[in-house]
Parts: structure tokens; C-alpha cells; sequence
């Protein structure tokens, strides 16, 4: 045990993750939540919770390009590692084209929803550039939207993949 | 904070990982991928006051060609749905993985994670039973080998003592002859855990007669189920025969008293099973390798 890279006790640990391209080092007790850091200690609001249990997708951010659920990662688990969290997608006030498709086709009501969809609409169309409607349905199938039907969203996901491969990226 | 305070040890091998349980006793719990673990601590279902992260421990992870397959447990349940050698020695697994919950759990959910946790609604212990798999458990007495089958022993319990952990399982090379995989489920959502689910691996000799039959079932008991009487009386025949499928159908799900729950009545979850043996085995028959 003396030999492991962390025997921290219940006091806190010094983490250090790069979050949107930042690196940002901090002090964290190990209970601490991955999104409750990105909220409560960096302020990047834009991740929201919702059942905090891993069911409903709204919390979903990228760690080490690979689509997570941030309410079920301790903040230690991500030393070390790259997040990406939804207010990486706009760039100097122009929306994400991933943005743009939600917005052109209904893909958001209330918006709570669209930070973890946004996000795990950038994993697939990394994972798969021109999915199917069935590829896209069964990989948001981890997402819960309680306003759209989801008929919108697989729509935006289909326009956002035919702009990213337009270029407009 | 939702979770209750616990003090973090981060194991970088298996040995680190024994060395913490060992002087930390029943306060422990390891923490591989997280995905059932910490919905239960930020539930306060589970309040353990020392976490051993193992998910960084490389000598875990892993896929190894040997025959059959050796898979590391904390290797991510993406990765092993990802594996081309998944697919092409032991396919009911790929099968199985599409069904094992979402790419945002699965990306960080291990191998090892759910086969530990033993939900009998999950899909990898009822494959890893089908494919006769071996786990092998690591524990302050040394090394010990355990069937899949002995493995499984209630709802979220294993054969695993205090101090011991899952450090790999071992999938052997199918029986000789013409390897048949099929799994389905049926769940209110996909990447739910499973209302049912069936994992069947069929083995033909070379005239198309079953020479070797597993069926077994999730979500309808404490464990996973298997289907003895329906696996021998498919033994000599062949798979071209719809009758005999609605047979073993019948056969695999009249033993049965599924639980009752919000989601499906106990009647419900054993006239799902008939109908998915029965689909399975329709689906082996034609399947062309
Ligand atoms: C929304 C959602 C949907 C899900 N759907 C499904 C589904 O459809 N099917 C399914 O099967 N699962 C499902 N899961 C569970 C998921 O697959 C988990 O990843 C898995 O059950 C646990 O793996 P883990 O690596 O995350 O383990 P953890 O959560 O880290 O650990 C789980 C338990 O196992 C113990 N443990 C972990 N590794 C070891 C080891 N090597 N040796 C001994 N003990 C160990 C831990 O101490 C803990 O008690 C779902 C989870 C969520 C949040």
C-alpha cells in the first residue's frame, strides 16, 4: 500500500485535469464528483445534472475523447486526464455546427437535455461520421429528452454529420 | 456531496490493489469503472470508507489470444465490444456487449465491474456461464480458479471472499465442430439491464446435428439461469426444426419463477423466455458461418 501513487487518507488530493484545453489543478476531497467539480469549482455550468444515478445522459462530457457520464467519476478518477465539456463547442460566439443542427431542427425544447446530447452527438459522429438513423438511436439511447419525441434530435444528428462533412466544421 | 467521505488509495497493479485490501479489511471496496458502484454511493446504498481505484492497474487490462480468450478485468466494456478477437473467438460476447448498457457507461464500465457486481439482470454473467468460463480470483491466500457457473452465487453476490478480487477470466476455445452464437433480450429501453435475456451457444457436428448445446438466462432468478432440460433434448437433433425450438422453449422457461417487478410481472418475464429460446435457436439454425 505504502507503494501506491495515492494514500491520501480522508483529506483531499491535488488533481490536475486539462478541461477545455486548460490545465487546472486543484485540491479536491476524493468524494467530490466530476461534476460537481466542473460546476461548483471551475463554474462551467453548461454540464447539467439531472438524476445523478448514470440513467439520464444529461451530465455526459467527453474524458479522453470517450463519451462519460461525469455524475458517476469522482474528480480523481479524471487526474491527468482531457475533458471536454459542452462550452468547448462554440468557438469567438459562433455555435458548434453540432449547435447549429440542433437549433435548425428541433432539437431541444427546454435545453436541460442538450448539453449531454451535444456532447454525445460530437462522440459519435468522431466514432461514425454518417450514421445511420438506427446507429444514431441506439447510441443516444443513454440520453433521456422529455420534451422532443426524439424525432428532432436524430434529425439534428444527421444534419450536424452532413455539415461536418460539408466542411462548415 | 452526495457520496459519504471516503478516504482514496489508487492502485496502479494487482499487487497494490490485494496490499490495500489486505490492511484495510471490510472498509474496502475496489473501484474499477464506477458505473454501479458510485450510482449506490451517491444513493448512500453503499457507504465504504476506503475506495481502491484499480482502474489505472495496466496489468489488469487487457485482451490475450490463447486458444480462447483471457480478458483482463478491469478492461473497459468498449474495449472488449471493440475487439476484433471478441468477435472472432467467442462471438456471443460481441453479441452480448451492444446490449450491456450505453457507450457513456461502457467507455468506462470493466469487464471485471460486472461480473463482480453479479446483477442477475446483467448480460456478461449469463454469457460467461454459456461459454463454460473460467474466473480466476486473487486473494491475500494466493490464486484460485472458479467456474463461472460456481461464481454466481445470489443477487450481488460472488464466491469471492473479503480481501479477494477478480483479476481475469478465462474464456476457452468452443467445442470442435460448427460454432453457433446467438443472444437476444428484451429491455424497456436499449442499454437497459435486461427484462430477459438469452445467451446460446450451439455447437454442430459435421452432418448439422447438435453435439453440444448451452442456454442460459438473465433476469429471471437469483443468477444466471441455465436451461439443462432444453439443452439436452436439443443434443442429436438438428436446428432445422422449428418444433423442436418451441420445445426447448417450453422447456427453459417451465422451471422457472421469475421475479416481479415495476417493469414485468413474474409471468411475463417466463413466457419472454420461451419466446426468446425459441428465436435464439431459429436464429442458429440459419445463421451460416
Ligand atoms: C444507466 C446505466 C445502465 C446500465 N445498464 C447495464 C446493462 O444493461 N447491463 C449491465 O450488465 N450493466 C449495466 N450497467 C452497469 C455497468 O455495466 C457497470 O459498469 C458494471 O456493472 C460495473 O462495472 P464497473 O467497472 O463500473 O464496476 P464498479 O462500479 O467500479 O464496481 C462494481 C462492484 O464490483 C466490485 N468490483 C469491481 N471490480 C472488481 C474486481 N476486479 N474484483 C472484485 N470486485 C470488483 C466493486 O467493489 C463494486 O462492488 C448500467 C449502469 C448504468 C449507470
Amino acid at each position: 500500500m505504502s507503494s501506491a501513487a495515492y494514500d491520501a487518507g480522508p483529506e483531499p488530493v491535488r488533481i490536475t485535469v486539462n478541461v477545455n484545453g486548460e490545465t487546472r489543478t486543484a485540491t479536491v476531497e476524493p468524494r467530490l464528483l466530476l461534476s460537481d467539480f466542473l460546476r461548483h469549482e471551475l463554474a462551467l455550468t453548461g454540464t447539467h445534472v439531472g438524476c445523478e444515478h448514470g440513467v439520464c445522459g444529461a451530465c455526459s462530457i467527453r474524458i479522453d475523447g470517450e463519451i462519460a457520464r461525469s455524475c458517476t467519476t469522482f474528480a480523481v478518477q479524471a487526474d491527468g486526464c482531457e475533458v471536454r465539456t459542452v462550452e468547448a463547442l462554440a468557438q469567438d460566439g459562433h455555435l458548434h455546427p453540432i449547435q447549429e443542427a440542433f437549433r435548425a431542427n428541433h432539437g431541444l425544447q427546454c435545453g436541460f437535455c442538450t448539453p449531454g446530447f451535444l456532447m454525445t452527438t460530437e462522440a459519435l459522429l468522431a466514432e461514425n461520421p454518417d450514421p445511420t438513423d438506427e446507429e444514431i438511436r441506439e447510441y443516444l439511447s443513454g440520453n433521456i429528452c422529455r420534451c422532443t419525441g426524439y424525432v428532432g434530435i436524430v434529425a439534428a444528428v444527421k444534419d450536424a454529420a452532413k455539415r461536418l462533412q460539408g466542411g462548415t466544421a | 456531496m452526495k457520496p459519504a467521505a471516503f478516504t482514496y488509495v489508487r492502485a496502479d497493479s494487482a499487487e497494490e490493489a490485494l496490499a490495500a485490501l489486505a490492511s484495510n479489511g471490510d472498509d474496502a471496496k475496489l473501484l474499477a469503472g464506477g458505473q454501479s458502484l458510485i450510482p449506490m454511493m451517491n444513493l448512500r446504498l453503499a457507504q465504504p470508507e476506503v475506495l481502491v481505484d484499480i482502474g489505472r492497474a495496466r496489468d489488469l487490462e487487457g485482451i490475450v489470444r490463447d486458444g480462447g480468450l483471457r480478458i483482463g478485468a478491469t478492461t473497459r466494456q468498449a474495449a472488449l465490444l471493440a475487439s476484433a478477437d471478441t468477435l472472432a473467438h467467442a462471438p456471443l460476447i460481441a453479441h452480448a456487449m451492444r446490449y450491456v448498457s450505453h457507450p457513456a457507461i461502457r467507455s468506462r464500465g470493466t469487464v471485471g465491474g460486472t461480473l463482480a457486481h453479479a446483477d442477475p439482470a446483467a448480460e456478461l454473467p449469463a454469457v460467461m456461464v454459456a461459454l463454460d468460463a473460467t474466473m480466476t480470483v486473487r486473494g491475500p491466500a494466493g490464486t484460485r480458479k472458479v467456474p463461472a457457473s460456481d461464481f454466481f452465487v445470489t443477487h450481488l453476490t460472488t464466491a469471492m471472499e473479503e480481501g479477494e478480487m477478480l483479476s481475469e477470466v478465462h474464456v476457452p476455445p468452443p467445442v470442435a465442430g460448427d460454432v453457433r452464437d446467438v443472444f437476444l433480450e428484451v429491455a424497456r429501453r436499449h442499454g437497459d439491464y435486461a427484462l430477459v435475456a438469452v445467451a446460446t451457444r450451439l455447437v454442430l457436428d459435421p452432418s448439422g446435428n447438435v453435439a453440444h448445446a448451452r442456454i442460459v438466462v438473465s433476469g429471471v432468478g437469483d443468477v444466471p439461469v441455465r436451461a439443462t432440460e432444453a439443452e439436452q433434448r436439443l443434443v442429436g437433433e438438428r436446428l432445422d426444426d422449428e418444433v423442436i425450438a418451441v420445445e426447448a422453449g417450453r422447456l427453459a422457461a417451465a422451471p422457472l419463477s421469475p421475479p416481479a417487478d415495476v417493469h414485468a410481472s413474474s409471468r411475463y418475464r417466463q413466457d419472454v423466455t420461451a419466446v426468446l429460446v425459441r428465436r435464439a435457436l431459429v436464429a442458429a439454425g440459419k445463421e451460416q458461418s
